[in-house]
């Protein structure tokens, strides 16, 4: 290798430094993990754009920032202050961090049915220290993130632990929301342990949002465990500040028979990477992963996937779908990696973008490493604008030049919102889309209670 | 004196510098049904599109006045509002766009800018069942995306449902009859039949003279290179079907040019 040297973000490096000084409390497994995971940031710095899979995403921006510690203490907020994050008709229980500290005055975890846990690292390793240790970073790092991933387990602080029974039906969503109000560029690691047991089945959302528009990265990390014959359905919802980062990673590990369900939306933030990875080591798991990347002015939004089929039988659905208008730039990159005995794979992925403006990129790399030599596996990616043969039609039924657009632009994204399968959510995204995007303001006097509803075969995403 | 809906007046478009309308003239009355016929590439599409409004096309000279006023001066969605209808010769597949959401979309639209009040969602249900038994059309089509997937035949009866739909004063039909077999020729030409009825004016074009048995025209032109070549009464279509356009071979020159209806 070379002798260059890494780009790192000192600032970052020297608060991690000083967490491991102050020697947070717990087990010493724990203190032994954030020690290593230290070590591992330390030796990785920051992903370069020499990096294959960092190519289209300059991390200089984030280098060149100097963070700070998050304020101490509890955090203060109007709990109305909240209500505008909330999702209406959605009376969910709720887990709320403010600044990277979870705050209890905001949350409503007792509001969770028996079956489920939902807890915070401490007391999670009171209530069950053993399945806390057997799976709180024991994904495996392939992923490129795992900078990032090092980066967050030596900061490993106030996690979420959410613990689901084995037969557990969770109706309601967990709603964890991440809010940062911080005006000086601050860094926050928000840890996210979710174990679902055998035949269990849940929804959580997690949420990013910043309440000003300061500058701040937000660097999360999600270890979501399926159980056997489980279902598990996982919101990554990003509306963080215009001049935030956000580097989110999810890793996924799914038992035999199980469902898992991804549903990302990038709408906020500057500079944006979404990193998901499940890997299939059971048979007959189904798994599928949605985003929706909604781009303006200089946002910069990056999805990475990796599915890794492990088993036989297995089917993963890759469904990613950018608008991208003004300077915006997107980014997708979807890895299927299907293991030598993983026969009777069926992975699908797709990937198109909308763009709205001369001025507007988006990048796309499909990478598919097939050991398996029974399997099915299919890629496309489409770029395009908006087609004006399908506006001139519109117009000349009467719809006006902006509504037309706003139209064409709304019905792109809702095949993607159409597989969202909470309705409060979808309404919620639905809205903050048609308020960002340009045209499609006009557009709203037609989309009544009928007007997003999609045949239900296009929305289950079943085709072929 | 009847009253004058369109008059195309010496009309010359040329698209990326290629001339393809060299002086068009054309007058249509309230209540009439005009025909254009003419060989391909004679320009009768580029007279659709530009009648509706599409952009494309540069106009070197001439006018189009509708119900008085400069239509060329109108954007696509205004010309909608005065009641200018284009059945398009190949309609547009919109993905993701149900053929009802956009509908009630256009229906509400011409009634805003109409100054009517908006329909709603049971109204507008009602007068969908109402159009679609009128033209036969298959109500499942309004719950698919607009076109997509739709047979030729389809895509068709699609067009004559949405004309029936807007009610429009002036109807253009860009050959809304090619492609079609005699049954679901006959059932376009039904429900445009439905729809003749006072002050509403057609514009039929068409390639073929068989759709002009169903379809009965008050004047029928006959378009070559550019410019209408002859006009006259029913019995010109029948003259064209027996002996062709290279009737007309000869006979496009200045001298044909500025024949307007009667």
């Amino acid at each position: 290798m070379t002798t260059l040297t890494k780009p790192t973000n000192d600032a970052l490096l020297e608060l991690a430094v000083r967490a491991e000084n102050r020697s947070a409390p717990g087990p010493g497994w724990l203190r032994a993990l954030r020690d290593e995971a230290l070590d591992r940031f330390r030796e990785l710095g920051l992903p370069s754009t020499r990096h294959e899979d960092w190519r289209f995403t300059s991390l200089k921006p984030v280098q060149e920032l100097d963070f700070s510690a998050p304020p101490a203490g509890a955090p203060m907020l109007p709990a109305d202050q909240l209500d505008r994050f909330g999702f209406a008709g959605l009376d969910a229980p709720r887990a709320v961090f403010i600044d990277g500290r979870f705050s209890p005055a905001h949350s409503n975890l007792a509001a969770l049915p028996s079956a489920v846990r939902g807890l915070t690292l401490e007391d999670a390793l009171a209530a069950d220290e053993e399945t806390v240790r057997a799976h709180l970073d024991a994904l495996p790092k392939t992923d490129p993130g795992d900078a990032f991933t090092a980066l967050n387990t030596a900061m490993l602080d106030e996690a979420m632990v959410i613990l689901i029974d084995d037969g557990a039906i969770i109706d309601q969503p967990l709603h964890i929301l991440h809010l940062t109000t911080a005006t000086q560029p601050v860094a926050t690691h928000p840890r996210l342990l979710v174990v679902a047991g055998r035949s269990s089945e849940a929804t959580i959302i997690e949420d990013y949002v910043g309440a000003g528009d300061g500058t701040y990265l937000t660097n999360a990390v999600s270890e979501v465990f399926v159980g056997v014959d489980a279902a598990v359905t996982h919101y990554m919802i990003e509306r963080e500040s215009p001049r935030a980062f956000n580097i989110s990673t999810l890793h996924v590990r799914q038992e035999r028979d199980s469902r898992f369900e991804s549903h990302s939306v990038l709408i906020g933030g500057a500079l944006v990477r979404n990193n998901v990875n499940p890997v299939l080591v059971g048979e007959n798991c189904h798994s599928l992963l949605n985003g929706l990347y909604v781009g303006r002015n200089g946002q910069h939004l990056d999805n990475f996937m990796r599915v890794e089929h492990d088993a036989p039988h297995c089917d993963s659905r890759q469904y990613y779908r950018g608008i991208l208008a003004d300077q915006a730039h997107g980014v997708f990159s979807g890895r299927i990696v299907v293991a030598r005995g993983a026969q009777k794979t069926d992975a699908v992925q797709s990937n198109e973008s909308l763009l709205l403006s001369d001025d507007a990129r988006a990048n796309g790399k499909p990478q598919l490493e097939i050991y398996a030599d029974d399997v099915k596996c299919t890629h496309g990616a489409t770029t395009g604008q908006l087609d004006e043969d399908a506006v001139f039609y519109l117009r000349s039924r009467g719809l006006s030049a902006e509504a037309a657009r706003g139209m064409l632009i709304y019905s792109f994204a809702l095949e993607s919102l159409q597989r969202m399968g909470v309705a409060p959510v979808r309404d919620v995204l639905t809205d903050a889309l048609l308020r960002r995007m340009p045209f499609t303001e006009s557009l709203r006097p037609y989309l009544g209670s009928d007007g997003g509803s999609l045949p239900e075969d296009i929305a289950a995403g079943s085709e072929e | 004196m009847s009253e004058v809906v369109l008059e195309i007046r010496n009309l010359h478009a040329s698209i990326e510098d290629e001339p393809i309308l060299r002086g068009v003239d054309l007058t249509i009355n309230a209540g009439e049904v005009h025909s254009i016929m003419g060989p391909n590439g004679s320009g009768k599409s580029t007279l659709a599109q530009i009648l509706a409004g599409r952009e494309e096309y540069e106009i070197t000279e001439g006018e189009i006045l509708y119900h008085g006023r400069d239509l060329l001066e109108m954007e696509p969605e205004e010309r909608a509002g005065e009641g200018l209808f284009l059945a398009f010769q190949y309609p547009v597949e919109i993905p993701g766009v149900k053929t009802m959401q956009f509908l009630k979309a256009s229906v509400n639209a011409l009634r805003t800018y109409r100054g009517e009040e908006e329909l709603d969602a049971v109204q507008l249900m009602n007068l969908f069942r109402e159009k679609a038994r009128q033209v036969k059309l298959n109500e499942d089509l309004l719950r698919r995306n607009v076109n997509e997937g739709f047979s030729g035949g389809e895509k068709k009866r699609a067009e004559i449902f949405q004309m029936a739909l807007l009610d429009p004063a002036m109807c253009v039909l860009d050959e809304t009859d090619s492609g079609l077999d005699i049954d679901a020729l006959k059932i376009v030409a039904e429900g445009v039949n439905a729809m003749r009825a006072g002050k509403r004016s057609f514009l039929v074009i068409t390639h073929y003279q068989r759709l002009l048995n169903y379809i009965v025209p008050d004047v029928v032109h006959v378009l070559v290179d550019g410019r209408v070549a002859r006009s006259g009464g029913k019995e010109l279509a029948v003259e064209l079907e027996d002996q062709g356009y290279a009737l007309f071979g000869e006979e496009s020159a200045p001298a044909a040019a500025g024949a307007a209806s009667a």
